[in-house]
C-alpha cells in the first residue's frame, strides 16, 4: 500500500495505549490502533458505549493519550457532530488548532442498530469526521446477543441455536452500503487481514473532507469462540471466503481492494469458529444452513462485483 | 415586581411600576428598545445578542420558533454561530453536550416529547459539568397528544442535575437567558440550565419586552472560558469514563456541590444584572406576601392571574399574597421557609401531577415547611393540565378555601370537568 511503512508507524506513540482492559485476542483495539496509524494530525476521539469504551476508560485511568469522550450508546455520531461544529467556530476564532481530525467509533450494535439514526443524520449533515465501526457482529459487551450485523446461522444468546432453530435466522444489514447510500465522499470496509489496508483506508477517510465511514470486521475471540492467537487467521479467512469483501466506495464508485486469488469455501470460515459449532455437530449437521450461508455470501459478492464493474465503466467513460 | 401595560391610542407605553420596595432602576445597559414580541422570539433575540458558538436543535411545538428565528439570524449573517439542524432531539442534546465539552458556548430549545426523548442525556450533560442554556417551552406530555402548556415535560427532569428556572412572561424569559449563560458557565456551578416558559401562553403571546443594547449583552455575558475543553489536544482529557461503586458516588457528590453553589452565584449575578437592566429576579417572587395571612404558591405565567386576585382581595381587606417560585432547581427551600413563616394557610398550585404521589411543587413546599416549630398548613391543588384555562374565579376559590380552612387530604383539581358538570 502506498504511503504506509509499517516499520515507521510501529515506532510511533499510538493514541490508544497498551494496558487497556480488552480481552486477549480481541480485534477491536487492534483495529483502532491500526486506524490511528493512518492519522498524522492531532485527533479527538468519541466512542459509543461498548467494549472499547468501558475497557479503555476505567476511572481513574484512561487508555487515551488524546482527548476522548463517551456520551452514550446510540449517539457517538451526534456527539462528534457537536464537537466538530464547535471546532469550526473555535478554530476560526483562534481558540483551537485548525488541524484537528475527528474520529468516532462504535461497535456494530452502536452503529447498525441503536446508533443508526444518529449516524445517518451526521452523514447527511456532512460534518468532517471519520466513523469507524468495529464490527464483531453482536452485542459482545453484554454477552453475545444478536445484532443487525450478526450473520445468518451464527449462534447468539438472543438467537440461540436450539433443537428447532439454528441460530440467527435473518440476514444482516449491509451497513457499508447504507452508509455509502448517503452519498458521502468515502465509505469502506475491511478487516484485520492486512494492517496496511486498514491504515491506508483510514488515512484516506480522514484526509477526505466531509464524512467518511469505515466498517472493520473485528473478531471477538470470546464469543466467536476462537483462539486469541487466531485473530489475523480468522480475518484472512473472512476475506478469502468472500464472507467480508474488502472494498471502498470513493465518491460513489465501488472499488475492490482485495480479490482472493483462490477463494475458499465459506465452510472454512464457519468451521473455524465455535459460534457456528451447531452447524457441524456430529450426526446433526446442518448442511442446509451452511449452504444458505454460502448462498448469502455468493449473492452479496455478485452484487458487489456488479457495482464495481459499473463504477469501472462510468469512470472509463467519463 | 409587577409590570403594568398601558394602552394609549395606537401606541404602546410600558411602565414599570414599583410595588413598594423597589429601588430606582439603574439600568445602564438599557437602550430604550421596547418591542412587542413573544417569549419564543424574545428568547431568540437573546440568542442573537449572545451569539453562541453552537446551536443544535430539532423542531417541536411550541418551541420551534426559537430555532426557526435563530436559523434566520444565521442565514442572514447576524451571528456567526454554527447551527446544527439535527435529525432528532436526542441528537440535538447530544451535539450540544459535544459542543459544550469541546469548549463552545451552546444553546438549544425543545418541548414535551422532545424533552422526554432527551431524558437519557440530561444527567450526562450535568455530570460532565457541561454548560448549556436550554429554552424549555413547557408543553404537556402525551398521551393524549396535546400541544398546550403544563409542566409535565420539565418536571420529570427535576432530578437530572440541571438548574430549572420558570419564567412568568417574555421579559423574564429574555432576562433569564442572559443570567443563565453566566450561571451555567460559572466555574463554581458549571451546570446546564433550563429556562422554562409556558407554551403558547408565554411563548406565543405578544407583549412588550425591553431589550438591552447588543454591547451591554456582550459585555455582560463575556466569552466562555472552558476549563478542560476537549479540543485542547495538548492537554488531553477523557470524558464519560466507566466507574462502578468505587468512584461513582464521589463524582455524583461533586456534581451536587455544583448545584449547591447556584444560589450564592445567582444572587451576585442577579444584582449585577439589576444594575445593567433595572430588573431584578430573585429566586422566589414575593407578591404582597410579606404581611399576608393567606398565600398561594405557584409557578410561571399563571402567577399573573393569582396576583390580580390578590389585588382584588386586598381591596376587600383580605391579607392575601402570592409567591411565585422562579427557581425550582436548586429549590429555594430556605427562602420559602422564611417567606411562609407564620402564615395562616398556604395553597400550592401545581401545573403537573405526580400520579400516585404529591405533585412536584407541593412536595417541595411541604418538605421545606416541615421543620418549622409551628407548621403552616398547606393545601395542594392541580390546575391547568394540557393548557386548561386558569381563571381568576379559580384563584379566588383557592383563597376562599384557605380563608374558611376547607382542608382536604390530597390534591384538589381546579377547573376539571367532573361528572356533574357534563350533564
Amino acid at each position: 500500500m502506498s504511503g504506509v511503512r509499517l516499520k515507521d508507524l510501529a515506532g510511533r506513540k499510538n493514541p490508544l495505549t497498551e494496558g487497556h482492559r480488552m480481552c486477549p485476542g480481541c480485534g477491536s483495539p487492534t483495529a483502532l490502533r491500526q486506524a490511528f496509524m493512518g492519522i498524522d494530525d492531532p485527533v479527538v476521539v468519541v466512542g459509543a458505549t461498548g467494549c472499547m469504551e468501558v475497557s479503555s476508560t476505567v476511572y481513574p485511568y484512561s487508555a487515551w493519550r488524546v482527548p476522548f469522550m463517551h456520551v452514550a450508546f446510540e449517539n457517538a455520531a451526534a456527539a462528534i457532530s457537536g464537537v466538530a461544529a464547535a471546532h469550526e467556530v473555535l478554530a476560526r476564532r483562534g481558540a483551537a488548532r485548525k488541524d484537528i481530525k475527528f474520529v468516532a467509533f462504535g461497535g456494530d450494535g452502536g452503529t447498525y442498530d441503536i446508533g443508526l439514526q444518529a449516524l445517518s443524520g451526521a452523514l447527511e449533515r456532512g460534518h468532517d469526521f471519520t466513523y469507524i465501526c468495529y464490527n464483531n457482529q453482536g452485542y459482545m459487551n453484554t454477552g453475545a446477543q444478536r445484532s443487525g450485523a450478526t450473520p445468518r446461522g451464527a449462534n447468539a444468546t438472543t438467537s440461540p441455536a436450539g433443537r428447532v432453530l439454528g441460530g440467527k435466522l435473518e440476514r444482516p444489514k449491509n451497513m457499508t452500503e447504507i452508509a455509502a447510500a448517503h452519498d458521502i465522499p468515502y465509505a469502506a470496509q475491511t478487516t484485520l487481514h492486512n494492517p496496511a489496508d486498514l491504515i491506508s483506508k483510514v488515512r484516506r477517510a480522514v484526509e477526505t473532507p466531509g464524512p467518511a465511514f469505515v466498517n472493520v470486521l473485528t473478531p471477538c475471540a470470546l464469543f466467536w469462540k476462537i483462539e486469541p492467537s487466531d485473530q489475523v487467521k480468522i480475518c484472512s479467512l473472512a476475506a478469502d471466503t468472500r464472507f467480508w469483501p474488502v472494498y471502498e466506495v470513493i465518491d460513489g464508485r465501488h472499488v475492490l481492494s482485495y480479490t482472493p486469488k483462490n477463494p475458499r469455501p465459506l465452510e472454512d470460515f464457519l468451521r473455524a469458529q465455535g459460534r457456528y459449532a451447531h452447524l457441524f455437530k456430529k450426526g446433526e449437521e446442518r448442511a442446509d444452513l451452511i449452504a444458505q450461508a454460502q448462498r448469502d455470501v455468493d449473492e452479496d459478492w455478485e452484487k458487489l462485483l456488479g457495482k464495481c464493474s459499473r463504477s469501472a465503466l462510468t469512470s472509463a467513460s467519463s | 415586581m409587577r409590570r403594568v401595560l398601558v394602552c394609549s391610542s395606537l401606541e404602546w407605553w410600558v411602565s414599570w411600576l414599583d410595588c413598594g420596595d423597589e429601588r430606582a432602576a439603574p439600568g445602564r445597559g438599557r437602550c430604550g428598545r421596547i418591542e412587542m414580541t413573544s417569549g419564543n422570539l424574545a428568547f431568540a433575540e437573546a440568542m442573537r445578542q449572545i451569539n453562541p458558538d453552537v446551536v443544535a436543535a430539532y423542531p417541536i411545538t411550541p418551541s420551534t420558533e426559537i430555532p426557526m428565528r435563530f436559523a434566520e439570524y444565521v442565514a442572514n449573517g447576524e451571528v456567526d454561530t454554527r447551527y446544527v439542524a439535527v435529525e432528532s432531539e436526542h441528537s440535538a442534546i447530544t451535539a450540544c453536550v459535544g459542543a459544550s465539552v469541546a469548549g463552545g458556548r451552546v444553546m438549544t430549545a425543545s418541548s414535551a416529547n422532545g424533552v422526554a426523548l432527551m431524558h437519557e442525556i440530561f444527567p450526562i450533560a450535568a455530570s460532565f459539568r457541561a454548560p448549556i442554556v436550554f429554552g424549555l417551552v413547557n408543553r404537556s406530555l402525551g398521551a393524549p397528544v396535546n400541544i398546550h402548556c403544563d409542566h409535565s415535560d420539565s418536571m420529570p427532569e427535576r432530578d437530572s442535575g440541571w438548574v430549572q428556572i420558570y419564567c412568568e412572561d417574555a421579559q423574564e424569559v429574555y432576562d433569564t437567558v442572559m443570567l443563565s449563560v453566566r450561571l451555567a458557565e460559572h466555574p463554581d456551578v458549571l451546570t446546564p440550565v433550563f429556562v422554562c416558559q409556558d407554551g403558547f401562553i408565554t411563548s406565543h403571546c405578544y407583549e412588550p419586552v425591553e431589550f438591552l443594547s447588543d454591547e451591554a449583552v456582550r459585555s455582560f455575558v463575556g466569552a466562555r472560558e472552558p476549563r478542560y475543553p476537549l479540543l485542547d489536544v495538548e492537554n488531553p482529557v477523557s470524558y464519560g469514563s466507566f466507574t462502578m461503586s468505587e468512584y461513582y458516588f464521589e463524582i455524583k457528590r461533586n456534581q451536587i456541590e455544583g448545584l449547591n453553589h447556584v444560589q450564592r452565584v445567582y444572587g451576585k449575578l442577579s444584582s449585577e444584572y439589576f444594575a445593567l437592566s433595572g430588573r431584578e429576579y430573585p429566586v422566589i417572587d414575593r407578591y404582597m406576601s410579606d404581611d399576608a395571612d393567606y398565600v398561594a404558591v405557584i409557578m410561571s405565567s399563571a402567577a399573573g392571574v393569582v396576583k390580580d386576585v390578590v389585588d382584588d382581595l386586598r381591596g376587600d381587606g383580605v391579607r392575601a399574597g402570592c409567591i411565585r417560585v422562579r427557581m425550582y432547581r436548586p429549590f429555594p427551600a430556605m427562602e420559602l421557609r422564611e417567606a411562609l413563616r407564620g402564615k395562616k394557610c398556604v395553597a400550592v398550585l401545581d401545573r403537573s401531577a405526580s400520579p400516585g404521589g404529591t405533585a412536584p411543587l407541593a412536595a417541595e413546599v411541604k418538605s421545606a415547611l416541615y421543620m418549622q416549630p409551628d407548621r403552616t398548613p398547606v393545601f395542594d391543588y392541580i390546575f391547568g393540565l394540557g393548557g386548561r384555562d386558569f381563571f381568576p374565579s379559580d384563584a379566588l376559590r383557592v383563597f376562599q378555601d384557605m380563608m374558611e380552612f376547607r382542608y382536604e387530604d390530597g390534591a384538589r383539581y381546579i377547573g376539571l370537568l367532573e361528572e356533574d358538570d357534563q350533564e
